[in-house]
């Protein structure tokens, strides 16, 4: 859309016109006097960091949430949803980022769920149907959501939100499960779906995408407005630096030619599914060497829980040999022996798996190293080491945190994360394993924590991130592979490889094919 | 074994099947729902003792049944209130609640010990109760019986068929994503908690009416806590857990004739029969439909809106 057409929205009525928004919980003040206007046939971006107050206003839009000050008008008059059927009734809808699916139901169950009483189990098939030709949205009514892909359930989301005929759609971090290609098959839909004139609001961390597909943005930050712009007059940076209020540095990741050996290694690593809805580990051979950052890409739910718990020592390997750390078998070890042989792991679930969330930083040091020694005595606990060792991981990794020793949980996610990172990093493993290391974590800590991966595999560690993000795999890792149904691609050097070809083997494309096609 | 005998031991059965499948059909629903509720045993024991207490004073068993359901709904409502509105302990509050029908029943049914009243009638649906073999096997038994056939059916159908069914299973499966799509999460929970109780005091009821027309202190011996069992072992499925039942009553009336034949196996051992037998074959069944047949995700979860 060009300028011109920009300007032609600003001086109609707004579709939604939310003023002075404010959301109070407790002491913190989530949404502080938010202005938002929305107009027909627009797509608008919402950006912000996490905790800036995104998800509270559009749950308070949503009528999920109560606001504690403000007013929303719908077409000019003044509205108030008491609940998410208020809001549906009055055509707003919203597809969520953790979907709000039933695992257990079929497709059609779930569709059904949001529509009228009166309306009968027999006629969804059909709607379903009508859905299917005008959108593309590919559905199968009778199969158990369970059984589908990311992109499958996201397109039950966006039916179920569709049969209601919507004014508005709300989009919550839409593509941040998704493969390049089916994210393309989704920006296709939302196509159609602004010319038919309904309103999209679209919240994003992902500011290529935003520049492409929404004319106009309102940015948060601390629960306030900070700018209202057309994302296609900004650059990613300028936008970046919006959300952030500063300016990022870059993650300086130079190719690294001094290579070691390898240090962490798996031989033909099998294992089954551990209940029924795991994912089998299939035949996983990969290893990678002294002063490399390997990256493991992949959707969710494709083995990845199942492979960090092999690598840990969480779930044991059948045969010893099945991994290695430099070299000696400790598939049949736990995590403990591991450790001493100087490997670490940094889970994916920060509060419950990684930290235990009411016990104090100190004492979550020594949970993961009473093994090694540094933290104890004989058989007696040695509490002021573990304090100040805690005090050192606090002042390197610059953790943010309120109290001399709080309770895990009372951090932010970026500040624990830091934290949980430096409780490994500061042992200076050989191996580190990470699932998801910048999971939810704001754009400043996470490129804090990727720079510390980076200098430590450099410093000749090997440094294995299984991650769903691309974006952070292409920045940090020397080379990738894809892991689908459990199933480990063969590593492509990330030079030399695009998106465009990990998204393929995401999405489960045959590896081998996919580079014979890339040669010719 | 003659004919008519070994009629009389199938007709039994169902007799002793009766009060478990009640009490596990409104358990499963309850469980569907996602909530936990520990306290059947307790429902059930108040609502036989007030079933049998109101049926005395009144003369009345149709009164008496209505008063040993209104006695499993009171309990259920105290448990619901705490569990759903207050986010209580499941668990515990469960336990306590059995442990507090204990001593309620102990209390209402003091005055009543010792005394007898006819057992309800049983009723011969015309023409088919002629039926041979099968005639009197199905058709003559009395209204507790033909309750809990047709609750078996009724929530099957409801479950599987209906959209308040529907809710009620989405509501059981993921609560957050059922307060998203605007369901009312916590009601729902509360009428199934209630449709719970009123299910152990209809059970509770029967057994003080009409399978053992008198009032004895923990004469509901454990068959709550049996109840309990039938649903997690029946995969949350009501046609199963009615199968579970007639297994464990058919076992049950088979050891009392086995211990009254002497057959010189222990007394106790043969006890302890059909606690073992409907143990191992539910396992056997719900291990082969692993797949589709798990724990409601909910089960046991509190759930409490922000706003």
């Amino acid at each position: 859309m060009s300028l011109s057409e920009t300007k032609a929205t600003e001086g109609r009525k707004p579709l939604i016109a939310m003023r002075g928004i404010t959301k109070r919980f407790g002491d913190f003040l989530a949404n502080d006097g938010i202005d938002l206007d929305i107009h027909a046939g627009e797509a608008h971006a919402l950006l912000g960091e996490n905790g800036a107050g995104k998800s509270t206003l559009v749950k308070i839009l949503y009528g999920l949430l109560e606001s504690s000050a403000g007013s929303i008008a719908l077409d000019g008059q003044a509205v108030s949803f008491a609940s998410p059927e208020a809001a549906r009734a009055a055509g707003i809808g919203m597809v969520f980022q953790h979907f709000s699916l039933f695992d257990n139901l079929t497709v059609a169950e779930n569709i059904a769920l949001v529509l009228p009483d009166s309306e009968g189990m027999e006629g969804i098939a059909a709607r379903i149907d009508t859905l299917t030709r005008r959108y593309g949205l590919q559905l199968d009514p009778k199969r158990d959501v369970w059984t589908l892909s990311a992109g499958e359930r996201q397109r039950i989301e966006i039916a179920r939100c569709l049969l209601q005929n919507p004014k508005l759609i709300i989009l919550d971090e839409p593509t941040s499960v998704l493969t390049p290609q089916e994210a393309e098959t989704l920006f296709a839909t939302l196509e159609i779906l602004r010319l038919e004139g309904r309103a999209i609001l679209y919240i994003s961390h992902k500011l290529e995408e935003v520049r492409r597909l929404c004319e106009r943005a309102t940015v948060l930050r601390a629960g306030k407005v900070v700018a209202t712009c057309q994302p296609r007059e900004e650059s990613v940076r300028s936008l970046a630096a919006l959300m952030v209020g500063t300016h990022l540095v870059d993650v300086r990741a130079k190719p690294n030619d001094m290579l070691g050996p390898d240090r962490l290694t798996l031989n033909h690593l099998s294992m089954p599914a551990q209940d029924m809805h795991g994912v089998a580990l299939k035949d996983v051979t990969l290893s990678v060497r002294g002063g490399e950052v390997f990256g493991i890409a992949g959707i969710a739910g494709n083995g990845q829980d199942e492979l960090f718990a092999s690598l840990s020592g969480e779930q044991l390997a059948r045969q010893g040999v099945a991994v290695q750390i430099d070299g000696i078998s400790v598939g049949r070890e736990g995590i403990n022996l591991r450790r001493q042989y100087g490997a670490a792991f940094v889970p994916e679930e920060r509060n419950g798996h990684a930290a235990a969330p009411d016990f104090s930083l100190s004492d979550n040091i020594i949970l993961s190293r009473h093994a090694l020694g540094d933290v104890t005595r004989g058989w007696t606990l040695d509490q002021a080491n573990a304090k100040a060792l805690m005090r050192d991981i606090v002042e390197k990794f610059d953790v943010r945190m309120s109290g001399a020793d709080p309770a895990a949980r009372t951090l932010s996610g970026g500040n624990l994360q830091k934290f949980l990172v430096g409780r490994e990093v500061s042992r200076a493993p050989s191996v580190l394993v990470l699932n998801q290391p910048t999971w939810g974590v704001d754009a400043a800590a996470s490129a804090d924590i990727r720079q510390r991966l980076i200098n430590l595999a450099r410093q000749g560690a090997a440094v294995l991130v299984i991650s769903q993000d691309l974006d952070e795999l292409f920045e940090i890792a020397d080379r990738i592979a894809v892991i689908h149904h459990g199933h480990v691609s063969a590593p492509l050097i990330t030079r030399e490889t695009t998106r465009e070809e990990i998204g393929l083997l995401m999405g489960g494309a045959d590896a081998t094919q996919e580079s014979l096609a890339h040669a010719h | 074994m003659s004919l008519q005998m070994f009629e009389l031991v199938l007709f039994t059965i169902f007799t002793a099947a009766t009060p478990l499948i009640i009490a596990a059909i409104g358990e499963l629903v309850s469980e569907r729902a996602g909530v936990l509720n520990l306290g059947v045993e307790g429902m059930m024991i108040a609502g036989a003792a007030s079933a049998f207490a109101i049926a005395i004073l009144t003369g009345s068993s149709w009164l008496g049944i209505l008063g040993g359901i209104g006695a499993g709904v009171c309990l259920s409502a105290i448990f619901g209130v705490l569990v759903i509105f207050l986010a209580a302990n499941q668990v515990a509050t469960g336990l306590a609640l059995t442990i507090l029908g204990t001593g309620l029943a102990g209390l209402v049914g003091s005055g009543f010990i010792g005394m007898k009243r006819d057992a309800m009638a049983h009723l011969s649906i015309p023409f088919v109760s002629e039926l041979p073999l099968v005639g009197k096997l199905l058709f003559t038994h009395d209204v507790f019986v033909y309750a809990g056939w047709a609750l078996v059916i009724a929530t099957g159908w409801f479950l599987s068929r209906t959209r308040a069914g529907l809710v009620l299973r989405a509501v059981g499966e993921n609560h957050h994503s059922a307060h998203a799509l605007g369901l009312p999460v916590r009601r729902v929970r509360f009428l199934a908690v209630l449709f719970g109780g009123a299910c152990a005091g209809l059970a509770g009821a029967y057994l003080s009416l009409s399978y053992t027309p008198f009032w004895a202190p923990g004469m509901t011996a454990g068959r709550g806590w049996i109840a309990l069992a039938l649903v997690v072992f029946a995969s949350w499925r009501p046609a199963y857990a009615f199968a579970g039942a007639l297994l464990f009553g058919g076992a049950t009336v088979l050891q009392l004739h086995a211990q009254a034949a002497a057959l010189g196996i222990p007394g106790q051992l043969l006890t302890a029969m059909p606690y073992l037998v409907t143990i191992i074959a539910l396992v056997v069944l719900s291990l082969r439909h692993r797949r589709g047949a798990i724990a409601p995700a909910s089960l046991g979860l509190s759930f409490m809106p922000e706003r």
